[in-house]
This record gives structure tokens, sequence and C-alpha cells, in this order.
């Protein structure tokens, strides 16, 4: 399965972006082989408005089927829901050791956003 | 001639001068109220509301039957405001600044315009002075068109006084744009300072005569003063900080209604502006 992680690096050993739309890069990596891509996400970091919402239609894009982030505001929660990506919130620590973390298998999707717009 | 009330900092006195100028003048005269998130000058002047006129923007819906899903809408939209996925297209309204890009661009005709409500304009009248305001919806953002509207009842054969929101973004501007003349009314505080030499900097942008009113001139200290001066900006009225004034304000009463010296006062304030302007058109 394909998933995506937030992340302040472009590799496996980075630490986990809190942010969602605007973190640094976004990490979509198999959970089976670990192979992953990194997509620079600098043109959402700056985006004056609807980083969270460019970000979803991103992850959408490249058939993550869960965004594993820190904070996910309700623009982009609503997109995600609406591309079928589950969401697990309040994630830290290295990007390796979270992936590790999904396998095991204790991961628990959110049922919203956990985070307020901005204005 | 359009007098635009305006001031960096907020809670100086703006809607004050904007309503007591508006009674004390020997012109014909109306008011628009275009600080539209939050309009107060109604607040003072009792008006009888005679129209109400909604203001709608266009927004994009998708016909999911033609779109090819190639997201060009997407990616021309500055504001984020749509996100194409696989098999759906979500729309924000909040988010759409009804720029018009995605209409334009969709190859597949498969944008149909939709209306949304951004807010009102009442139209009225105050102790016998045409009374406009305008009045943002909860949860919408964008101001300028609202102030736009407002100010599409300006009559030209007459005295328009703007009471314009505060700060220095796009609905100032929207509010002092065109104007005739900028009255700042400022307070001397360093934060008054601090906001005045923001907005002193956008009506030079704008290239617009201004002049200065210190309000409650006796606190703080003079650096507005010594500002203004090196500035070359006219200071055309002092108020002092009055607990009279204070109290009345605070009950949503006029300052001329209470201390009726002060209605002359305004007429001067009113005769230095329009000494001002003409002073401007010779020089240009």
């Amino acid at each position: 399965m394909k998933i995506a992680i937030t992340s302040q690096g472009d590799t496996l050993d980075s630490e986990l972006d809190p942010r969602f739309g605007r973190a640094a890069y976004i990490i979509v990596v198999d959970t089976q082989t670990l192979e992953f891509e990194a997509f620079d996400n600098a043109t959402n970091k700056n985006a004056f408005k609807g980083a969270g919402i460019q970000a979803a239609a991103m992850i959408s894009d490249n058939d993550a089927q869960v965004l594993l982030t820190g904070f996910c505001g309700p623009n982009a929660f609503k997109t995600l829901e609406a591309a079928g990506v589950k969401v697990a919130n309040d994630q830290t620590g290295k990007i390796i050791d979270v992936v590790k973390k999904f396998n095991q298998g204790n991961t628990v999707f959110a049922d919203g956003a956990n985070k307020d717009g901005h204005w | 001639m359009i007098i635009s009330i305006a001031s960096g900092k907020g809670g100086t006195g703006k809607t004050t001068i904007s309503t007591n100028l508006a009674l004390s003048i020997n012109q014909k005269v109306q008011l628009l109220d275009c600080d539209v998130e939050e309009p107060n000058c109604h607040l003072f002047l009792d008006p009888v509301m005679e129209t109400l006129e909604p203001v709608i923007a266009p927004v994009p819906q998708i016909n999911l039957e033609k779109c090819t899903f190639c997201k060009k809408c997407m990616d021309i939209c500055r504001f984020g405001a749509i996100a194409v996925l696989k098999k759906d297209v979500l729309i924000f309204d909040n988010l759409c600044h009804s720029c018009g890009g995605c209409f334009e661009i969709c190859p597949e005709d498969a944008i149909i315009e939709k209306e949304r409500s951004l807010g009102e304009i009442e139209q009225g009248t105050a102790r016998e002075i045409p009374f406009i305001h305008g009045r943002l919806d909860i949860g919408q953002v964008m101001v300028p068109p609202i102030i736009k509207k407002v100010r599409s009842y300006t009559d030209p054969d007459i005295v328009t006084i703007i009471d314009a929101p505060p700060g220095t973004s796009c609905p100032v501007i929207a509010a002092m744009n065109h104007a005739d003349f900028i009255l700042l009314v400022t307070e001397p505080t360093p934060f008054g300072l601090h906001d005045l030499k923001l907005a002193v900097e956008t009506v030079k942008i704008l290239n617009i005569p201004h002049g200065l009113v210190i309000n409650r001139a006796d606190l703080g200290n003079d650096e507005v003063k010594k500002y203004a001066i090196k500035e070359r900006i006219p200071i055309l009225m002092e108020i002092p900080f009055d607990k009279k004034i204070a109290q009345i304000y605070s009950k949503g009463e006029m300052i001329i209604d209470k201390l009726p010296e002060y209605k002359e006062k305004f007429q001067i304030l009113f005769d230095k502006i329009e000494q001002q302007v003409l002073a401007g058109g010779q020089s240009k």
C-alpha cells in the first residue's frame, strides 16, 4: 500500500513535518518495499491560500491511500475524504519509524480535521 | 467632491468624524459607511432604511458529465479554491475570488456559473442626509466588491463622505481610491503614529491630497505633530481628550447634538478640506 507522510526533508531519515498543506516535502512510500518518492511541496508551502487543498489533490494523484501528518485542517480533510484518503493526525518522529509503526497496525484514523482553518 | 475618512489604526475616531462632519456642513452631502466588516455609522444616526440590495458574485460549479479532470481550472486558480480529484471536483466557495479564470480556461465548457451572496447594501436617510452602508455576510471574506457597490451610490453633484475601514489593505484601498481628499484620523500615541505612517505611505501611492485630524490630541506625545510637519501633512483639526466626548460616544450620541459648538468646528474642518482640494487641483 502507498501512504503519504509530511516530511521536513526528502529521505526516510527525515523528521515528520507536523504541517500538512505547508509541509516542506510530502513523501509517498510503499509500506511493503519501502520504495519512496519525495515531492517538493515548495509551491504549496508558499501558496497564498488553499495549500492544504492542493496538497490533498496531489496525494490523491499519487495513489496514496493514507496520509500521516501532524495537523490537518477542514478544507484539506474534506478534499482527502472525497479522494478516499484516510488521515491519521498527531504523528511525530522519523519517517522510517512512522512507517514501521504504521505497519504494526496501531494507527488510529481521524474522523475530522484537528485544526481550524486559516483566514 | 469625495472625502474619504481613513486611518491606519482602528479606534481613532473615523466614524465620529464622518458622522459629525456629514451633519455639520452647509452643503448637500451623502454619507457612505464603507467599513462593511463592522459598519457602525447607523448606531449614531438612526437612519430610516428604504432599500436592500444583495451583493452577489459568481462561483464555479462543475458539470461532472462534461469534465475530463484535466485540472486546468485547478491550475489557474490562485486561491486554491478548486481541487480536481480522480473522479470528483471540489469547489471551496469561501476561497473563490470570482476572478472568472476557471470559466475562461475550461476546454470542455464544463463549468457552470453559480451565484453566491457576499453581503448586502442598505440605502436610506439619516436626518435628511442620504445614507448608504454595506454589510459583509458572516463567513465571507471578499470585502472590496461590497465597498465598490456602496460607492456605486455616489452622487457626483453633492459632497460624498466615506467612512473607510481601518488598516491599509484591499478594503481600505477600495474605500479611498478615486477620492478627492483623504482625511486621516490619528491619535498622538506610538501606535497611532506607527499606523499613521503606513496609511500615509498608502495615500501617497494613490496620489490623493490628504490631511490630518488628531483626536485625543492632548494625550501621548508630540511625535505625530513632528511627523506631520516633516512630511508636510496639514493638521486640519485637533479634538481634545475630553471625558464628555467619550461619554457622548459611548451612548451612541452625536457630539454636535450635545456640544453644539462643535458644529462650527466641523464646518471649519470642511472649509479647510475644500481649500486643500482646490489648492491640490491647481498644482496638478
